[in-house]
């Protein structure tokens, strides 16, 4: 809806919406704060000093980095898987109109519309009964089935913008199916994809429920996060990994926005 | 040589039968126009030649071979698009040498035939850009240009007029059949627009419903339409009905009239007559569109601008000549 | 001019059949559905066999029963866990979580509304990537550190505590945790808390769907109803909140759905009562019992299926 009457808007409108804006931000924003605090027994208001000592203790803490490194290596493979079957999927509804394309759309949302409990627990059981063992493994499966969902998002929406008859123009040109998806759909998509793998990356980082049922004795940045909330040990390096992992999501974000920026708007609807 | 040959050919899709039982054989160098509503099966027949659809049922030749299960890729006709389908991602030269570059010419040739191609439609050097920078018109002109460049046996062009505004449409309609007639190129073009199709092709086949109701020279379109549909469809013809032919001695189901061959006055030897009230006249520049009553049917006649137009109202006579008078098969 | 697109006499109509790849693109081209089936074979053997079979596999246990003595599943049909499942206690988990569930939606959509509302019909320019922005970057902040931000904003010598007592309001927060059940020792082991909490986590997934739908309404409606004579008020009524449902209705799917079967955040900030969530974790878990696990599972799935049911049949999705 384009509207030429931006000084119209009522102010009790305006008001509310900043507040609203700024309800969504300052919690994120005080994290940044904490990150700097000389407390380290409470989450005392204002902190009594400032100091970067923490960092320096972040940096050697050997579990974070552990944890880090294994969430960064399970987002990439999930991502990785995502990008494939979420492709295949977007391909296969918006190609043609077929018998179960509803079903299809709705498995692939599935997945991200339960609660990430039933997932969990759903796929705990299944591999139990299939005697797998939990592992690096187990957890990338378990990413990849709700990541799907965001590059198939991405995808569905940029094969809808790319008008049939380009794919229809290329065969007419003397391009067999291979070759219209070397020179036409990839370069078309592509950008859609990257976002969508963005996303997904972004999503895998920071789960931490299906995590909780599918991981063995690995513990990824959320589980190690989780454990902390639970069970405070060091505060301070809690502060600092959170700002952290703030900081890490954020440049997937953003990246993605500028990628589908003009036209859809579709980026965060899967999530 | 018979080009395109289509024997009662169907494409349904579920229960709609976009295209029923069509027979066609378009000659090899014609200007061939494929005219009617939409939803006619003009566009779907299209799509059968360049091989986007698969016929139902029927058989259709390409230059004397069997067109079915063979695909678009495969076929050496070219489409020009209704929206153009220019590849965004592509530069104009791209954009036009693409059909090169996928059957695996080499650079150096693709770009100089490419450059020739976007001459040959008054763009040279536009090569660099990309189709989002283009106007409508020059859109248009790169969708030839890729099409030709890979020298078609047919050219197939679909409402290829229909996003462009009335003067350039007038300019591009002269330059298209100048272009068809110095390749002595088979282009078959489809049109809802009957003065398009009238005043380009060297046939015309008019669709309604799926069906082919009549083939022929513009001329005998306009002339000598074959059903009311045919004599609406195709510059607005008066439908006299039964009774009405009656009246003036004819034996018919139904006579077509033009309203240009209409005269206002009492008829003169060999001319028939009728009388009507007026009941609305509107100025159209070169003529006068007067809309009659005769005696509950309505006869739209085009006077010539400069003749005085009678009054609403007041009853008058008006005349023709019996050979304007067109009997058609059915009502 | 011509030289360059004469017809060829020798170029063949048809070309023939090529190799390798060119031929297996035949085939596809000939054989629609058997491409089809080859793209969605590998998604649907996953989520469609592995996954969704797990699911039903997972679901189905709840027409099992626990032997009491033994604590090991016995695999004959019965309805008995469904009896449990309605016992006082555990219809208090279901009740109090489809309370909050409620409150948390309701409030959603009053927070929300107005900053879709605004991105939809005001923000231009800059303002529109700010407001998109603004809401995208919490929505993917990571979920723990949100909840992480809110135990440092309830602590009871955190951030809102601080502020009360500047603004010498203390007595207004000691008074609302002095009420019976919302309240609680501190605001971070209080129901007021996880209801914040709440709020907070889902608030993006509700702006975005009624910004989506209020992005759809033309301008010129509103000018039209306004043109009517309509009051803003009425033009609000009558034309904005029918057209802005569907977004309500997906955005509440969303907050609902995500309150029933969350486990983490009653556990963090919270008092010790259980919500669905929990209860389905602590079955599964520490407690073994599989089939009530199954059962508490159920129930979000089955309001969510009623709520659709219902929002469909009083045509909250006809606007689309």
């Amino acid at each position: 809806m384009r509207s030429d009457r931006l000084d119209r808007a009522p102010l009790p409108l305006k008001i509310s919406a900043c507040l609203g804006l700024l309800f969504l931000h300052l919690p994120i924003l005080l994290i940044f704060l904490y990150a700097f605090t000389t407390e380290e027994k409470s989450y005392r208001f204002p902190p009594p000093g400032l100091t970067l000592q923490w960092f320096a203790v972040t940096w050697n803490r050997p579990d974070v980095w552990a944890a880090l490194t294994l969430s960064v290596k399970v987002a990439s493979l999930a991502t990785a898987i995502a990008l494939v079957l979420g492709t295949l999927c977007a391909a296969a509804v918006s190609r043609s109109a077929f018998f179960g394309r509803e079903a299809v759309s709705l498995l692939v949302i599935l997945p991200i519309a339960l609660p990430g409990i039933i997932t969990g627990i759903a796929l705990r059981s299944a591999f139990s009964m299939a005697d797998i063992p939990f592992s690096f493994f187990t957890i990338v499966l378990g990413h990849a089935t709700f990541c799907i969902v965001v590059v198939y998002n991405n995808a569905v929406a940029r094969f809808r913008r790319l008008s049939g008859s380009l794919v229809e123009a290329s065969m007419d040109l003397g391009a067999d199916g291979f070759q219209t998806f070397r020179y036409v759909i990839l370069p078309n998509i592509a950008t859609a994809l990257l976002a969508g793998g963005m996303l997904a990356f972004a999503l895998s980082f920071d789960e931490v429920i299906v995590t909780t049922f599918t991981a063995g004795q690995q513990s990824t940045l959320p589980i190690w996060m989780l454990e902390e909330l639970i069970r405070p040990r060091q505060r301070p390096v809690t502060n600092v990994v959170a700002m952290v992992v703030v900081l890490v999501t954020l440049l997937p974000i953003l990246a993605a926005y500028f990628l589908t920026r003009d036209g859809d708007h579709i980026a965060g609807a899967g999530k | 040589m018979t080009a395109i040959l289509f024997e009662n050919v169907s494409r349904h899709f579920g229960s709609v039968r976009a295209v029923d039982g069509v027979d066609l054989a378009v000659a090899e160098g014609e200007f061939f126009a494929m005219l009617g509503p939409s939803g006619s099966g003009k566009t779907t027949c299209l799509r059968l030649v360049a091989g986007f659809e698969q016929p139902t049922s029927g058989h259709i030749e390409i230059f004397g071979e069997t067109a079915e299960g063979v695909p678009p890729y495969r076929r050496n006709v070219n489409t020009v698009f209704q929206d153009y389908a220019l590849f965004p991602h592509l530069s104009i030269l791209d954009n036009v040498a693409y059909g090169l570059m996928v059957k695996g010419i080499g650079k150096a040739e693709r770009r100089r035939a490419a450059e020739d191609a976007l001459a040959m439609v008054a763009l040279p050097g536009y090569g660099a850009r990309k189709p989002g920078q283009l106007s409508g018109g020059q859109r248009q002109r790169v969708a030839l240009a890729r099409a030709l460049v890979n020298r078609p046996r047919v050219l197939l062009l679909d409402e290829p007029l229909g996003a462009l505004d009335l003067k350039l449409r007038e300019q591009m309609q002269e330059e298209l059949k100048t272009l068809q007639k110095t390749l002595g190129l088979t282009f078959i073009f489809v049109t809802h627009d009957q003065s398009e199709a009238l005043s380009m092709a060297d046939r015309v086949a008019v669709f309604h419903e799926g069906k082919v109701r009549q083939v022929g020279t513009p001329e005998e379109i306009y002339r000598r339409p074959k059903t009311r549909f045919v004599a609406d469809f195709v510059g607005s013809s008066n439908v006299l009905s039964r009774e009405q032919c009656a009246r003036l001695g004819l034996n018919a189901p139904a006579a077509s009239l033009r309203p240009e061959s209409i005269l206002l006055g009492a008829p003169a030897d060999g001319q028939l007559g009728l009388t009507g009230v007026p009941i609305a006249a509107s100025f159209l520049g070169p003529i006068n569109r007067l809309t009659l009553d005769c005696g509950g049917e309505r006869i739209v006649a085009a006077l010539p601008a400069g003749t005085p137009v009678p009054a609403t109202g007041e009853p008058v006579t008006f005349a023709f000549n019996r050979q304007d008078l067109h009997v058609m098969e059915e009502a | 001019m011509a030289a360059v697109a004469q017809a060829h006499p020798g170029n063949a109509t048809i070309s023939p059949a090529g190799t390798g790849s060119a031929r297996l693109s035949d085939v596809f081209w000939r054989n629609p559905k058997l491409f089809l089936a080859l793209l969605l074979c590998l998604p649907l053997l996953w989520l469609g066999v592995v996954y969704l079979g797990s699911l039903a596999v997972f679901l189905a246990q709840s027409l099992f029963a626990i032997d009491d003595f033994s604590g090991l599943v016995t695999y004959e049909p019965t309805l008995a866990t469904y009896r449990q499942l309605f016992s006082d206690a555990n219809f208090d988990i279901i009740l109090r979580t489809v309370l909050m569930a409620t409150s948390v939606t309701l409030a959603s959509i009053v927070i929300a509304f107005p900053i879709a509302y605004y991105a939809a019909r005001y923000a231009q320019g800059v303002w529109k990537a700010v407001f998109y922005l603004g809401v995208m970057l919490p929505l993917w902040s990571s979920y723990l550190v949100k909840i992480y931000a809110w135990k440092l904003i309830l602590a009871k010598e955190g951030i809102l505590t601080w502020l009360f007592t500047q603004l010498h309001l203390l007595w207004l927060l000691d008074a609302w945790l002095a009420i019976p059940v919302i309240g609680g020792n501190s605001l971070s082991v209080s129901y007021t808390g996880t209801f914040l909490v709440f709020v907070y986590v889902w608030l993006p997934f509700m702006i975005l769907p009624i910004q989506a739908a209020l992005e759809r309404v033309s301008g010129s409606l509103v000018e039209a109803s306004a043109d009517l004579g309509a009051h803003p008020r009425q033009t609000f009524r009558h034309v904005l909140l029918p057209l802005a449902l569907p977004g309500i209705v997906a955005g509440s799917i969303f907050t609902f759905s995500l309150t029933l079967g969350d486990y983490i955040i009653p556990q963090i900030i919270g008092s010790s009562r259980l919500f669905i969530g929990q209860a389905v974790y602590a079955q599964q878990g520490t407690a073994g019992n599989l089939p009530l696990a199954a059962a508490f599972t159920l129930v979000p799935i089955v309001i969510m299926g009623v709520y659709l049911w219902a929002a469909r049949r009083m045509g909250a999705f006809d606007a689309l």
